[in-house]
């Protein structure tokens, strides 16, 4: 199965690669969540839903059902 | 008169469009609803240079042209039509420079409606901050418009805009993306098929209903035949276009947008993790919650005080002055207690929209909705719901107006249905004077039963809207997709003339909107009050005399009459004893004598108002409703003040004052009164603890308020949500009353 949003841990980040089509609200990607952007998860509400992310820029709230519909590629960090 | 220039102010949310409007027009605006729905509409009136006029409009906050509620389609079908008397000669698109990328989406569609288009940078003094740069003149060419750098906060640039504005004929019209690419196929067909429509706006009509549903009138009609996409492929091609505008809007920005991430600094995620922290966030947010009650209950203290003794005194002074008569009843009993009665929710409902403005001005509101969003679910409520049912512990009306935010149909609805079982403050009188007369004094664990009483109540109001909720997600087939996603804005200090534009706008639009029901209601009650048409009613003042004469006043009356006179012998003779006077007997009976007869006609005319209230329509009303309300342990006394209690439930007390012809209402009165009453039938008190917990439990499920009612219509549009709610509330209220009185009888 592949990687999606909703298993992203706190603070890491990962690009977009693919949406489960069509069912994903549009209001999501007016807001930046499109296939080649980066994606942070930014904090986790306390019953481990919705979850809060960074999407290119723009900080939005989602369920983790919704979350769990966008594909992406982990990012690993790189110590600097 | 030279004709005004129709600006459309658009944009998306959290962007200070509300800001730029209020600096636009300053107080020249008035707020009200686009016919049929209940989303506000906001106008008002610039001056240009040059002696020009602008009308301003300032739409609803949307993030595109691709509708997802009710909000959003009210700016499509406006600029898709242009014969509405409000389309714009010229759009101002407001942007908020830190978010720049995702607003250019909006100026993008918009531009391609070939409406010619202002672009506001908003926000412009946290550049520097943010470690942002802008190249306005290559943003200016490459977008194809004129570009105001904003900030509502320092008030800089305003001059500029209206510069632009009053300037709009020089600006291009033509427009940014070339939508057809993303399917040409399509395109032309829909160019053999319309050659006289423009192809931009066929494609958002036809996928206007894609993502939102309940929208009828549409101003180009699509035949039906011409259905060649499903709906999951025009939703595709949505995306589609969604894409193509990112990559043309990335490709300016890349060239004109810098940031300096070294730069940039900001408390935003320092206070997230306070904010939303698992225990600390509740916490803060609890913590929040008490400082705003002990504000609404304790500070509006004082101007409700004020205003009730304006109202009372206003009242005896109509009295006084205006020649005795129907008219003056109507003006002193009936038009001005009305008035009064709305007028003294004036403090309470500002400070709570003070506060609400406050939080969600700041930002903190987005992270209590993130917070508690997952504990909500389960009952068919959002995260978005819990605003309304905080605010309805102080009034339900700005409760259910709050439920505005939130964009699931079926959510909002259960929200305004199950808010008004949450204990308002008009219950709290009624509350405290039954639960003094029945609960015994005393303490458990340190704490009194009143108290654990009062505290039970609130409670049970929580857990009847809770579980209320619960029935209706499970009953009600209202099928909704919208999917719960919410910005979370950065935070901000609140701008002081925002929240004041925002409390005064909210308290005026409950005045005049409820206002108006509570007025003709209490009216109403005061013509049933004071008229009849028996015999009975008309001589009641002979028969109460007759009555007197033969069998002396009521048991009550005459124990009043003692003790007042009592009193009033021995203050005389204290004062008389004090200022050193020889004591003459004969003064003093005098005196006594003078007092005993002012006492015996003031119960007199109580005893007359109490016999024509009971003659009255309302009163003939309550013995009607007698044998309805005896399983509950009322009489029909009580029951009559059940009955006006369902236009307000405040008006209990002083239904009870009336009939029980106290004459006045001061609390300790009523409450003697009341418990001297005997049932007479068990010869027992008639207010016990079994019919005292019957009319607390009645009194905390029933829907008994007319001005909430008259909102739900008002928010829901229909007359069947107020209906459901008054007739499934009121039964719930009175099986609970009738088991809870049988059980404990």
């Amino acid at each position: 199965m592949a990687t999606t949003v909703a298993q992203l841990k706190r603070g890491q980040r990962g690009i977009i690669k693919e949406f489960a089509d069509g069912v994903l609200p549009v209001k999501l990607m007016e807001m930046g969540c499109l296939p080649g952007n980066e994606i942070t998860l930014v904090q986790v509400a306390p019953l481990k839903d919705p979850i809060y992310i960074n999407c290119n820029g723009t900080h939005i709230a989602i369920r983790r059902s919704v979350a769990s519909l966008i594909e992406l590629e982990i990012i690993e960090d790189s110590p600097l | 008169m030279s004709k005004q220039i129709k600006v459309a102010l658009i944009g998306n949310p959290n962007t200070g469009k509300t800001s730029v409007f209020n600096q636009l027009t300053g107080l020249k605006q008035k707020v009200g609803n686009y016919p049929g729905i209940t989303v506000e509409k906001k106008e008002g009136i610039c001056k240009l240079p040059r002696g020009v006029k602008a009308h301003i409009l300032d739409l609803p906050g949307t993030y595109s042209l691709n509708t997802t509620s009710l909000d959003e389609s009210v700016v499509v079908e406006l600029l898709l039509n242009k014969n509405d008397k409000d389309y714009p000669d010229v759009a101002v698109v407001i942007s908020d420079v830190e978010n720049l990328k995702r607003n250019l989406l909006l100026f993008t569609q918009i531009k391609d409606l070939k409406i010619p288009v202002i672009l506001v940078i908003n926000m412009a003094d946290r550049m520097n901050r943010k470690g942002i740069s802008l190249d306005i003149d290559l943003l200016e060419e490459k977008l194809d418009t004129k570009i105001a750098l904003v900030s509502t906060r320092k008030g800089t640039g305003i001059d500029r805009l209206k510069e632009l504005i009053a300037n709009y004929k020089s600006l291009s019209s033509s427009p940014n993306i070339d939508t057809t690419v993303i399917a040409p196929e399509y395109f032309d067909k829909l160019k053999a098929t319309f050659p006289n429509e423009d192809l931009y706006k066929l494609w958002l009509v036809i996928t206007q209903d894609v993502n939102f549903m309940p929208i009828e009138k549409n101003p180009i009609s699509i035949p039906a035949s011409f259905k060649t996409k499903s709906k999951s492929e025009l939703k595709r091609l949505q995306q589609k276009e969604t894409i193509l505008r990112y990559q043309f809007i990335n490709g300016i920005l890349k060239q004109a947008y810098k940031v300096d991430l070294n730069a940039a600094k900001g408390l935003r995620a320092t206070a997230d993790k306070i904010l939303t922290h698992k225990i600390f966030g509740y916490l803060i947010f609890f913590l929040i919650l008490l400082a705003i009650f002990q504000a609404i209950y304790d500070w509006s203290s004082y101007p409700m005080d004020f205003i009730d003794e304006l109202f009372a005194t206003g009242s005896e002074w109509v009295k006084d002055t205006l020649p005795p008569g129907v008219f003056t009843d109507l003006i002193a009993e009936g038009i001005l207690a009305g008035i009064g009665g709305v007028v003294i929710f004036i403090p309470q409902i500002a400070f709570l929209f003070l506060f609400i403005a406050l939080l969600e001005e700041s930002g903190y509101m987005s992270r209590v909705v993130f917070l508690m969003d997952r504990l909500m679910r389960p009952f068919g409520l959002s995260g978005k719901s819990v605003v309304p049912l905080i605010s309805g512990t102080a009034c339900a009306i700005p409760a259910i107006m709050a439920t505005r935010t939130i964009e699931n149909w079926k959510e909002r609805l259960i929200t305004i249905l199950v808010t008004p079982f949450t204990t308002c403050s008009a219950r709290l009188p009624v509350y405290l004077i039954i639960i003094a007369l029945v609960i015994p004094d005393g303490r458990f664990l340190g704490l009194s039963y009143q108290a654990l009483t009062l505290m039970l109540l609130y409670l049970l109001g929580f857990g009847a809207a809770i579980f209320s909720a619960m029935i209706l997600n499970k009953i009600m087939k209202i099928k909704t997709k919208t999917f719960f996603v919410m910005e979370m804005p950065n935070y901000k200090l609140p701008l002081l003339k925002n929240v004041g534009y925002t409390v005064l706008e909210k308290t005026k639009s409950f005045v005049l909107g409820a206002g108006k029901i509570i007025l003709a209601i209490s009216i109403i009650l005061w013509f049933l009050g004071s008229n009849g048409y028996s015999d009975d009613f008309y001589n009641a003042e002979e028969i109460v005399n007759q009555k007197i004469e033969t069998e002396g006043f009521t048991d009550f009356n005459l124990q009043n009459m003692e003790s007042s006179l009592t009193a009033y012998q021995a203050a005389l003779q204290d004062s008389m004893a004090l200022q050193g006077y020889e004591l003459d007997k004969q003064a003093l009976t005098d005196s006594l004598r003078t007092k005993a007869t002012e006492l015996r006609q003031k119960a007199k005319n109580q005893e007359v108002a109490s016999y024509k209230l009971e003659n009255s329509y309302m009163g003939l009303a309550g013995k009607a409703i007698a044998p309805l309300v005896h399983p509950l342990g009322y009489d029909w006394k009580i029951g009559i003040a059940v009955l006006t209690s369902f236009a307000a439930r405040e008006v209990f007390v002083g239904t009870l004052a009336t009939i029980y012809s106290v004459g006045s209402d001061e609390e300790d009165t009523i409450k003697n009164r009341m418990s001297a009453e005997i049932d007479p039938v068990t010869k027992k008190p008639l207010f016990n603890l079994a019919s005292g917990i019957s009319i607390l439990l009645f009194y905390a499920f029933a829907m008994q308020c007319m001005s909430t009612l008259a909102i739900v219509k008002r928010e829901t549009n229909s007359w069947k949500w107020p209906t459901a709610q008054l007739v499934f509330m009121s039964l719930f209220a009175y099986i609970v009353a009738l088991i809870a009185y049988q059980i404990l009888k």
